[in-house]
């Protein structure tokens, strides 16, 4: 199995556990060992956009020292980050191309962070679903069905956004849609599947993040999804989490199950059911859709 | 060593606070500036023992002497170097062309908690001190520590809810507070820390067995007997009780 | 009603600071509205993001107590869309730096109740912080 480095991020380890425990599990399904950093800090979710604002770049490059140091210790087949969590992937990806860049940024970041090794700039940021980027649908032996099931793609702003970041391409990206192919689901997405749901307005003007969410919810429901999929717990918290201060706001909104794409996938490969805290809408629908009763274990 | 000799010796140590300090009896001297003027002072002394050398008297900011109560923090910058560094009063020696200052105490609100009500949750943390949340992971609170904690670390495991990691990792926390005032991020460190060994404590720490079971016979008044006749001894049964015990201390020892 | 449009040498230092802190050259934009067009926040917001840029390029401070710079949650539609190759999102954070950096925050942790923070996921907390307090 290959060794990769798995930074986690301060949501997976909290209010999005079933991402982590669905992702660790198809992951080594697919012949994958993530092995997590040791004492990894928080990315700090957004990455800093001003030229001289530093201090906040800390953060992910510490994280990459860890890698690095990691591979020095032969812990890791290669110095290559893996996350799963869209803006953490973001923040690394793009702290990592900054400091790579930039001379002057790299003697400033070394210079403050003087107790830690410096970082060489080696290290890959990727994300999840670039690891299964070139898998064939058919390629991948699947235990349960999802044959009928029909999955609503949510990219989201920053697996897509800017472009140096992306896995895809920005405005036309098709790699949710592989994911969710290759595990035998049918993908279906619309223009608002890379629309914004107001991510961390959420805080402080939920109202604007209400509308946004039923836009994107909406849609979703009129391409005929039975279930939406993610792949960034802030956008899960906004698409399922406050479903009903939607319903609340929009008396004609019915609402949709909302899944990580990782459970998808976990759930194709023969995940114990009894490892999801709640059932996921999803599963209820892919069994009437493949015409089975029970939950094949 | 007989008793009058070692009374002898103490008094000998602490014939400079009785006498006076002969200074021809001093072979090192440092020079120290305590908030900005310079004092030339005994080398062998602690910062504390060199500030009330220097004719300062502590009537705050002075507790325990023994580094375990966090009154006493210090900052200073030695010449010639750009860093900051933080040590307890009672705790540092002087040295030569020490900047110093003492910085008793930092403002910190602590949030009201109650453990009892408070679930045992991940986002407890955040509830009582959403703040964490604007750590850049800079490290200078782990820089500033002067009981050498990985403080960030414990922060960070704040934020994602690891009871067990801050309890851990801040248990030798004496709440000087120079993490608090030297965070870019304005959190207060050791107040996050006392909250996670209270909460690890109450729910997470494994419970003891032996004292559930003492505890419990307690209660259930299985002790009741032996405490009245207790209080009924006069002091020469008393004493002969405990000295007895204190011949048999292995027996009393090992039958818990 | 017209409006006169002042530009003296205060416009002219505003316009550098935000070109400094954003790095973008805010004067190339050409006024097209793509980044209108595309932004998600624009229709809840007072102040469109293409005004916002005109009014950068220009150096009128009043731009600094208009809305769209917080509501702008950095999706970066606009980044990805601008013909003229603008980070428009860079430009909205070099605004609300230069209000933070006086130590004036969006954001009143005190307003927030214990439950409604322990409800919310660390990253929303996290990023909303950044984004909105010095």
């Amino acid at each position: 199995m290959k060794k990769i480095g798995y930074y986690p991020g301060c949501t997976l380890k909290t209010k999005a556990k079933i991402f982590e425990k669905t992702a660790l599990y198809t992951a080594e399904k697919l012949g994958y060992e993530f092995i997590e950093l040791p004492n990894w800090n928080c990315c700090g979710a957004v990455f800093s956009l001003s030229s001289d604002d530093l201090i906040h770049h800390l953060a992910p490059i510490r994280n990459l020292v860890r890698v690095q140091d990691m591979k020095e210790g032969a812990f890791l087949s290669e110095e290559t980050l893996v996350t799963l969590c869209s803006m953490c992937f973001n923040t690394l990806k793009r702290a990592n191309i900054r400091y790579k860049n930039s001379a002057e940024d790299r003697s400033k970041i070394k210079n403050i962070m003087d107790t830690e090794s410096a970082y060489q700039g080696n290290v890959s940021v990727l994300h999840f679903l670039e690891l299964f980027k070139s898998i064939e649908p058919g390629s991948v032996k699947l235990k349960r069905k999802l044959k009928g099931l029909k999955v609503f793609v949510y990219y989201g702003c920053t697996l897509l956004r800017p472009k140096e970041a992306s896995l895809d391409d920005a405005e036309a990206p098709v790699i949710l849609e592989r994911y969710v192919e290759t595990f035998g689901a049918e993908a279906l997405s619309t223009p608002f599947s890379r629309l914004c749901c107001g991510s961390y307005q959420t805080v402080n003007a939920r109202e604007k993040v209400v509308e946004l969410a039923y836009k994107i919810l909406t849609s979703a429901i009129e391409s005929g999804a039975d279930a939406v999929i993610t792949a960034c717990p802030l956008c899960f918290f906004n698409l399922k989490d406050i479903q009903n201060e939607i319903c609340a706001a929009y008396p004609d909104f019915k609402g949709i199950p909302v899944a990580y794409f990782t459970e998808l996938s976990a759930y194709a490969l023969g995940m114990d059911p009894g490892e999801w805290d709640e059932e996921p809408g999803f599963i209820k629908t892919a069994l009437a859709q493949t015409g089975e009763k029970k939950i094949k274990r | 060593m007989s008793k009058k000799d070692i009374m002898g010796e103490i008094a000998k140590a602490n014939s400079s606070v009785i006498k006076g300090v002969d200074k021809s009896e001093i072979k090192h001297w440092a020079n120290i500036y305590i908030m900005g003027q310079r004092y030339e002072v005994p080398a062998d002394l602690t910062i504390m023992q060199a500030m009330e050398y220097a004719g300062f008297r502590f009537i705050h900011s002075c507790g325990c002497r023994a580094g375990f109560c966090g009154a006493c923090s210090t900052i200073y910058r030695l010449k010639g170097d750009y860093r900051l560094k933080t040590a307890m009063a009672c705790q540092t020696r002087v040295e030569e062309g020490m900047f110093l200052v003492q910085l008793p105490f930092s403002p910190a609100v602590k949030p009201r908690w109650n453990i009892e009500k408070t679930g045992y949750e991940d986002g407890a943390f955040l509830a009582y001190f959403p703040e964490i949340a604007r750590c850049v992971s800079c490290n200078t609170c782990t820089k500033a520590c002067p009981q050498d904690l990985q403080v960030m670390d414990y922060i960070q495991a704040a934020l994602r809810g690891d009871f067990k990691k801050v309890s851990e990792l801040s248990f030798d926390c004496i709440q000087c507070g120079m993490c608090a005032v030297r965070c870019p991020a304005e959190i207060v460190h050791y107040h996050v820390a006392q909250f996670g060994r209270e909460m690890y404590g109450r729910y997470g720490y494994p419970r003891n067995a032996v004292l559930d079971k003492r505890v419990s016979d307690i209660k259930k008044g299985v002790y009741d007997k032996e405490f009245k006749d207790l209080v009924k001894k006069n002091k020469d049964e008393l004493v002969k009780i405990y000295k007895d015990q204190l011949a048999n201390k292995d027996k009393f020892i090992k039958g818990g | 009603m017209s409006k006169k449009i002042i530009l003296d040498k205060e416009s002219a230092e505003f316009t550098k600071k935000i070109i400094e802190l954003s790095g973008e050259i805010v004067t190339l934009c050409e006024q097209c509205g793509t980044c209108s067009g595309g932004c998600p926040m624009c229709d809840k917001a007072e102040t469109s993001p293409s005004l916002m840029m005109r009014m950068a390029a220009l150096g009128q401070k009043e731009i600094l107590g208009s809305d769209i710079i917080w509501y702008c949650a950095s999706c970066y539609t606009c980044t990805v869309r601008c013909p003229r190759g603008i980070d428009i999102s860079k430009v909205a954070e070099a605004l609300r730096q230069i209000i933070l950096r006086d130590s004036v925050n969006r954001i009143d942790l005190s307003k927030l109740t214990p439950a409604e923070l322990e409800k919310l996921p660390q990253i929303a907390l996290v990023a909303a912080l950044r984004k909105m307090t010095g």
